[in-house]
């Protein structure tokens, strides 16, 4: 198996202002008329700041550096629900099943692990009985248990990554 | 737990369909999503802040991808702690400045025992592990079983997405 996806294939190119945007710009994204303007005066980014801004983000979406910019919703406080699964997949049925299992629209996540349980990924859906009706789905599709994860209780974590590179 | 449920705003909802893959990459882009959605973007602007206030938006910013910004190792450690104190702990988990996500989860016995899920992200498997020591001493006698998860591949990250 690749180490990655397309992602690991990225040089170690960011540069700082790109450390910068990322660790800055996690969230707190301005709800303004010109919000990228705003946030790189924020940054420091100088005159040119909001084409430089859009230019650099345009530019690390491209390249998988970031998966996407914008508001991150909550389904569960819009009565949806998000559910952590796990698989234990057959080595010579991998592919077969990674692909059934991605081409759920309501597989939002999807990582492959290094344990008997092998394959694990989030369940999204606009409503919870949707979480069962995908799992249903997976399960007759490919003749092996899920094993769902629901959160019974989410600890408070902030968000803490700055790029590494 | 579902307060809110079936309290969706299909203008809210519409939004949500319209921003859930990303904001347009303009220099007005609630100007753009107005535009596409008939209403006034004071009006957009409005509506995104009350779903951040409510919670239904939990941020707008820049999703990372882990592996690219030089997190190679994402690990998810896993521990059996006892029920009545697993709480306190997680709390405490939770804080520590490198765990990312922390739940409280159901066992699947007998093949699963753990019950406390803390997600580690570090530059390599090395520092990864060095940081779940951390947890592992944090946790001391109150930890029965433990095990971590390494991903060895991203093979979906799209986020949530609903259909319209």
């Amino acid at each position: 198996m690749p180490e990655a996806n397309k992602a690991s294939g990225i040089p170690p190119s960011l540069d700082s202002l790109d450390r910068k945007i990322i660790a800055g710009l996690q969230g707190g994204f301005p709800l303004c008329e010109r919000p990228f303007a705003a946030a790189a005066a924020t940054l420091g980014l100088g005159e040119d700041g909001e084409e430089i801004l859009l230019r650099r983000l345009c530019a690390m979406l491209q390249a998988g550096i970031l998966t996407r910019f914008g508001p991150m919703f909550q389904i569960e406080r819009i009565g949806g629900a998000f559910v952590l699964a796990a698989m234990r997949v057959p080595e010579e049925r991998w592919e077969e099943i990674v692909a059934s299992v991605n081409a759920l629209s309501e597989v939002a996540h999807n990582y492959r692990r290094d344990h008997e349980f092998n394959l694990w990924f989030v369940l999204a859906t606009e409503t919870p009985q949707g979480i069962a009706a995908a799992i249903e789905h997976i399960e007759a599709e490919t003749g092996l248990p899920v094993y769902p994860f629901p959160k019974e209780r989410e600890y408070f974590v902030e968000m803490k990554l700055e790029a590494r590179l | 737990m579902n307060e809110n449920a079936g309290t969706f705003d299909p203008l809210d909802r519409r939004l949500m369909l319209a921003t859930q893959a990303g904001l347009p990459l303009v220099p007005r882009p609630y100007d753009e999503l107005a535009k596409t959605l008939g209403i006034d973007a004071d009006e957009v602007i409005a509506r995104l802040q009350a779903m951040l206030d409510t919670g239904r938006i939990r941020r707008i910013g820049a999703v990372p991808n882990h592996y690219a910004i030089g997190y190679k190792a994402n690990g998810m450690s896993v521990w059996d702690v006892a029920d009545e104190s697993v709480d306190a702990f997680g709390e405490r988990i939770g804080a520590l400045e490198f765990v990312t996500h922390c739940y409280r989860r159901p066992r699947k016995l007998p093949e699963w025992p753990y019950n406390l899920f803390a997600m580690v992200h570090a530059p390599t498997r090395e520092e990864a592990r060095e940081k779940v020591e951390i947890i592992a001493a944090l946790l001391g006698d109150a930890c029965r079983a433990r095990d971590i998860l390494f991903s060895t591949a991203i093979l979906k990250k799209t986020g949530l997405r609903i259909s319209g």
